[in-house]
């Protein structure tokens, strides 16, 4: 799997193995390693050391507090960090509503925001699906009017992710039912430390709680949060869908659980053998292996066009379908792995501070739950089919 | 490591597509697969004056001296327009083998003269009973005084009716299926004792099964060291299933093309077939196919250059399993989406899908390289 680098590259990749060797603790490696749960302050703790080093984002301008790196040098920073286990970067901040403010936002939300986002200062979460918007988002009903200063919104959000820890959402509301639906939607920045804003948990089938509910009752919003125009949130929306496409194929992490994957097959036994030797399952894991490193190489083509100054197209989607096959696909074989000890459920034993012997091996634990939490991938983000409808129309031009 | 094209690179892609467009239609195509030999010889003169077939040929003998990715942006433009002249065979395994392995002079006399396009080569190394093994060598050479008698049999050999030479591979010692014992020799097609059966095949290519008895070839005519002719098959196959995999990335390409087209225009239920959205998402898969397998080809050309033997062997089988699937689904679903139109002759896109699945089943299919893939890693 190795990519041939340059001297340069290959110096920088030993800076970035050097820091996170260092800085990753060894709780926290031991804890993504086996896929148990990391709490908030694991990730805010691993963002602020990021963001001493200077390194917290790294796909921002320089002027911004980027990194200047190229395109080649994100993706080995990516892949170093998933490698030593590094907690993934929570994206809701520095990935997604901070292009949206540098690229629309006033002078005042640029000189507020990005500071306190490359600080991890908040916890944002995105306020875009409603119970009735799903796929077809521009149906959403959250109704934000105009009352002086303020806007006071009323509905619901759903599917949002980690609201529980957020203190801000990123929100699209309804502002006009006046002509085209997608005409009248704005986009507001929400401070759910507030009356009239209620986090309700939604438990999934793997029995994790990371997605809620999120009502929104009379909330007062001051019309200073409000991002660009009013009735423009859809283009900003639809802007922040195609920034930083690629980091959605999660090469780095998919490469860390396929080796997670080796480690696994060669500790568990068939017929007095390690399952790795059996050559049925071994082809299966090279399937992966290969659709992974196809996926890598588009990333980087995508990547090298980007700094060629090509957009990422929507050819980017299928970063998002092959990237979310091939992480399915490896939750499925760890569960194949594991055998009979997929069965025992305890969710406790997954959680920081649990000290009672494991049920089976410890590496065994967290699969099962993990291949059923990890079915939302081809769901989230634009399920698999919208990402296929939209290359049918901007590429084929159906 | 570099995932862009050069201006040279970029400039070839040009000039091979247009060539294409231009002049390789699939009308064309089809009258050059009826002409004497299956190929035109206008067009092989015209690739000598482009500079095509001295592109990786090494500039002290004659050639440019063009990199793997060069030679791959060649191919995927000639599997645009499923080109049949014999640049597999007298360039890409030909000019390689010898460039690679032979002595000085043998490279002075050959090279600069397939460079300009005057002497055509085949590789007879596939045997009835190999299937994708390159160790499995049963044709035998003995020595006899200052020659060697070849006896034995050599199966779907492309090209080698219209050959000037041909690159045999045989047994000089040890069994049938060793590492050791493998020895390349250049042979005349007219030499006593070798008989051709010749055909065409299923994609418009000509093939022979040749048969050796007692066929004497001076020792002279030796390719390379005695014995050790496996080393040079392994890279000499390596590098030619990448192009193969950047020919079948141009075939994919158009094919995809050709459905999406055909589904855009052909009209049921008083509608075009392609606003049906199953049908939208059939033609992204296939889409989605051609560009992984594309990626993952270049990723391999660039590393069969640079690259450990290890990594050039899974970069290379990784590239062939991706393009062996990725042909298929390409191939099945063109047909499928063309309807009853697509099973017959006179479209295009059949044609396509016979290319591509016979691509598979050269050098190795999909089983065989995700096996061997496994084995390294």
């Amino acid at each position: 799997m190795e990519l041939i680098l340059t001297p340069e590259e290959e110096k920088f990749r030993d800076e970035v193995r050097e820091f996170v060797s260092t800085e990753v603790s060894e709780e926290i490696r031991r804890k993504t390693m086996t896929g148990f749960r990391l709490n908030k302050e694991d990730h805010e703790s691993w963002q602020r050391k990021l963001y001493a080093k200077g390194w917290m984002a790294p796909g921002w301008p320089v002027e911004h507090g980027g990194t200047g790196w190229t395109p080649m040098q994100k993706h080995i920073f990516e892949e170093e960090c998933a490698a030593a286990g590094a907690p993934p970067v929570i994206a809701f901040g520095v990935t997604m509503v901070a292009p949206v403010i540098m690229a629309f936002g006033n002078q005042e939300q640029k000189d507020y925001y990005l500071p306190r986002i490359l600080r991890s200062d908040d916890w944002w979460c995105q306020g875009y699906s409603e119970p009735g918007s799903g796929s077809d988002l521009a149906s959403l009903r959250t109704k934000a009017v105009l009352n002086g200063e303020h806007y006071i919104v009323n509905g619901q959000k759903t599917w949002t992710t980690m609201a529980q820890h957020a203190n801000l959402m990123f929100c699209l509301v309804r502002t006009s039912d006046e002509g085209k639906r997608q005409e009248g939607i704005s986009f507001l920045l929400i401070d759910m430390e507030q009356p009239g804003v209620t986090v309700q948990p939604i438990k999934t089938i793997d029995g994790s709680v990371e997605i809620n509910n999120v009502f929104l009752e009379d909330v007062k919003v001051p019309v200073a949060n409000r991002i660009g125009e009013e009735n423009k949130g859809w283009t900003y929306a639809k802007y922040l869908l195609g920034h930083e496409r690629t980091s959605i194929a999660a090469v780095g992490r998919s490469k860390a659980q396929l080796k997670r994957l080796k480690t696994i097959a060669s500790a568990e036994e068939q017929d007095g053998k390690p399952l790795i030797h059996d050559p049925t399952f071994k082809e299966k894991i090279a399937d992966i292996e290969i659709s992974l490193l196809a996926l890598e190489a588009l990333v980087l083509r995508v990547l090298s066009d980007e700094s060629a100054g090509k957009g990422p197209g929507p050819e980017a989607s299928f970063l998002k379908i092959r990237g979310t096959e091939v992480q399915q696909g490896i939750t499925e074989l760890l569960i194949e792995a594991i055998g009979n000890y997929a069965h025992p459920f305890v969710p406790e034993s997954m959680e920081t501070g649990w000290n009672e012997d494991p049920i089976g091996p410890e590496h065994a634990a967290s699969i099962a739950p993990h291949y059923f939490n990890w079915r939302k991938a081809s769901i989230y983000g634009g399920s698999n089919e919208i990402q296929k409808n939209i290359i049918a129309k901007a590429v084929l031009g159906f | 490591m570099s995932f862009a094209f050069n201006e040279d690179q970029k400039l070839l892609a040009e000039t091979v597509d247009r060539f294409i467009l231009d002049d390789y239609s699939f009308e064309q195509r089809r009258r050059t697969i009826a002409m004497d030999g299956g190929f035109d010889k206008k067009n092989w003169e015209r690739f000598g004056a482009l500079g095509w077939l001295a592109l990786p040929i090494p500039e002290e003998f004659g050639g440019l001296g063009g990199s793997t990715v060069d030679v791959a942006v060649l191919l995927e433009g000639f599997g645009r327009g499923l080109v049949v002249e014999p640049y597999q065979s007298t360039i890409v395994l030909g000019a390689e083998t010898i460039a690679l392995a032979g002595r000085v002079d043998q490279k002075k006399s050959l090279l600069e003269k397939i460079a300009e396009g005057k002497k055509l080569i085949s590789f007879a190394h596939t045997e009835p009973r190999s299937r994708f093994n390159l160790q499995h060598v049963e044709l035998t050479a003995t020595k006899d005084g200052e020659s060697y008698k070849l006896n034995g049999e050599k199966a779907v050999v492309h090209n080698a009716e219209t050959a000037d030479l041909i690159i045999v591979s045989a047994r000089t010692s040890g069994d049938i299926r060793d590492d050791d014992g493998i020895t390349l020799f250049l042979v005349d097609p007219k030499t006593e004792g070798l008989e051709f059966r010749s055909y065409p095949t299923i994609d418009g290519l000509r093939a022979s099964e040749l048969s050796f008895d007692s066929v004497v070839v001076d020792s002279e005519q030796v390719l390379g060291d005695l014995n050790t002719g496996l080393k040079v098959l392994e890279r000499v196959i390596d590098r030619a299933s990448v192009l193969l995999c950047a020919e079948a990335a141009g075939a994919m390409d158009t094919a995809v093309k050709l459905t999406v087209d055909y589904i855009k225009n052909r009209e049921q239920f008083g509608q075009p077939i392609g606003a049906f959205q199953v049908l939208q998402h059939r033609s992204v898969e296939m889409l989605g196919a051609k560009d992984f397998s594309r990626a993952l080809t270049y990723r391999a050309a660039g590393l069969i250059d640079e690259g450990s033997p290890n990594d050039r062997a899974r970069a290379v089988s990784a590239a062939k399993v991706e393009a062996g699937l990725g042909g298929k689904l390409i191939g099945q679903e063109g047909v499928q989406l063309h309807g009853g139109m697509g099973m017959t002759d006179d479209m295009a896109i059949g044609h396509f899908f016979k290319r591509l699945t016979m691509i598979d089943v050269l050098f190795g299919n999909v089983d065989f390289h995700r096996r061997r893939f496994s084995q390294i890693s």
